[in-house]
């Protein structure tokens, strides 16, 4: 079963600007001045393309705060 | 003051007498045809706020009062603790609430509903607690009563979820909780017969100057939602020449110019100027002060009050800042004009809590409002100052 259509969530109370996520998707994050991930798309949390799936489940694993997660696209924005 | 401007309902010192008991399904019908607003900055739906929560929630009444500039909730301590703790009680009563708690700030007395609580026997539970402008933000609130340190929590996890005690929390402004005692007894007709159809009923409004010449009567007003800021103004008085522009909203808010002078005091009203009622802040600025220097030390004090836990906040705001002390000074870089506008943007939605879009967005404010006075620091000029740098 397909869990549907993600988005990109960072917890901001998590993370420390590690980077990680941002070189493992770079198509959809990048890094600011102090090394923290910000979108690319303009969306605060960016939509991921279904062919980018699995590297951003790469991304999520990757940080060692557990700060980036996959969430389902329907997700209300807080 | 003038009789005619203000409308003393919160404020009228009457006796009301016994809380009604409502159902939850009355409650929501009568804040559905009253159209009740929170009264403590978002300006939410309060009906949309009672749909969302789980039955027996724990209820926050929020009287952290932690934006600087507004001085009401103080006042309603002060004046109406009563009709405060009513709020709470038609709320606890309606939603079976497992607990009740009144968050007090350390700039307001907590006595006199204190003394209210004893005489009544009510559980309300109150907190006088510290802490600086992010403290009454929701999920910091909740997350400090919850016996942790107060930051903000993640936004995917709601306190309507999971709140105090594990529980859903609702948290609702002490004004809000005040108009709802009233509006219980009264009904949405008598609610909904000031204002305007689509923002009824009154607001208390914080009304500060940057000097004493341009508001001599600082103060707190009850008025109807739609009045006219002019008039607001007025009832102080302000000598109209002497202002250069109006922050509407708080340290999160808009500035108007003195050309918005008719624009009502309603969100439809505030609407064309990317404003809106927030907390019901109005700080006048004098002419004499430069703008830009005023709003860099807003800036400043903003970025000073960062709870501290967001990599992009903790860094993005104090650079905003610094950029805009920097461009304040006559004869500034204009690359610098660039730069405060690529913080603003790099910051904005990238915080567990509202913050730094708060702060951007004033920032941009300023930098849309006093565009003009941007320039003339560029070409080494303050005309506030009245002399080339």
């Amino acid at each position: 079963m397909s869990p549907g259509p993600q988005r990109l969530h960072v917890d901001w109370t998590r993370c420390d600007g590690h980077g990680s996520c941002a070189e493992l998707l770079p198509e959809l994050l990048a890094l600011d001045d102090w090394g923290f991930p910000v979108s690319r798309t303009g969306e605060r949390e960016p939509a991921v393309p279904a062919a980018l799936e699995g590297h951003a489940r790469r991304a999520q694993k990757a940080c060692p705060l557990l700060a980036l997660r996959l969430i389902p696209a329907g997700t209300r924005a807080p | 003051m003038t009789s005619t401007l203000t409308t003393q309902r919160l404020l009228a010192g009457l006796d009301h007498g016994p809380v009604p008991r409502l159902t939850v399904e009355a409650l929501v019908d009568l804040l559905e045809a009253s159209g009740l607003t929170g009264r403590g900055g978002a300006g939410f739906p309060t009906v949309q706020k009672i749909r969302s929560i789980g039955r027996g929630p724990v209820l926050v009444g929020n009287a952290m009062e932690s934006e600087y500039l507004s001085h009401k909730d103080a006042l309603l301590l002060r004046a109406a603790p009563g009709l405060v703790l009513d709020g709470l009680e038609i709320l606890a009563i309606a939603l079976r609430a497992r607990r009740a708690l009144l968050a007090v700030g350390h700039r307001l007395d907590p006595g006199p509903v204190r003394e209210q609580i004893a005489v009544r026997r009510s559980s309300v539970e109150v907190r006088h607690l510290d802490g600086g402008f992010v403290a009454g933000q929701e999920s910091a609130l909740v997350n400090r009563l919850d016996g942790g340190p107060a930051l903000p929590g993640d936004p995917l996890v709601p306190v309507r979820h999971r709140g105090v005690d594990g529980r859903p929390t609702l948290v609702v402004n002490a004004e809000t909780l005040a108009q709802l005692a009233l509006l219980a007894r009264y009904g949405a007709d008598w609610f909904r017969s000031v204002g305007t159809p689509d923002d009824p009923g009154t607001f208390l409004v914080s009304l500060t100057g940057s000097t004493r010449e341009v508001v001599p009567h600082p103060g707190v007003v009850e008025v109807p939602r739609g009045t006219p800021l002019g008039d607001v103004l007025a009832s102080a008085g302000t000598p109209l020449p002497r202002a250069r522009a109006v922050l509407v909203g708080g340290y999160h808010g808009t500035w108007l110019p003195m050309a918005a002078l008719d624009a009502p005091l309603s969100r439809e009203g505030l609407a064309p100027y990317g404003a809106t009622p927030g907390a019901g802040v109005l700080h006048v600025l004098d002419q004499r002060a430069c703008p830009l220097r005023t709003s860099a030390d807003v800036a400043s004090y903003l970025a000073r009050e960062s709870a501290g836990q967001c990599g992009p906040c903790i860094n993005g705001l104090p650079r905003m800042a610094d950029t805009l002390t920097r461009l304040a000074a006559p004869g500034a870089d204009r690359a610098l004009a660039a730069e405060v506008d690529r913080l603003r943007g790099l910051v904005r939605g990238r915080g567990a809590c509202a913050h730094p879009d708060g702060t951007a967005h004033f920032v941009a404010s300023t930098m849309r409002v006093f565009a003009g006075h941007v320039e003339a620091h560029l070409r080494g000029e303050c005309h506030a100052l009245g002399r080339a740098a």
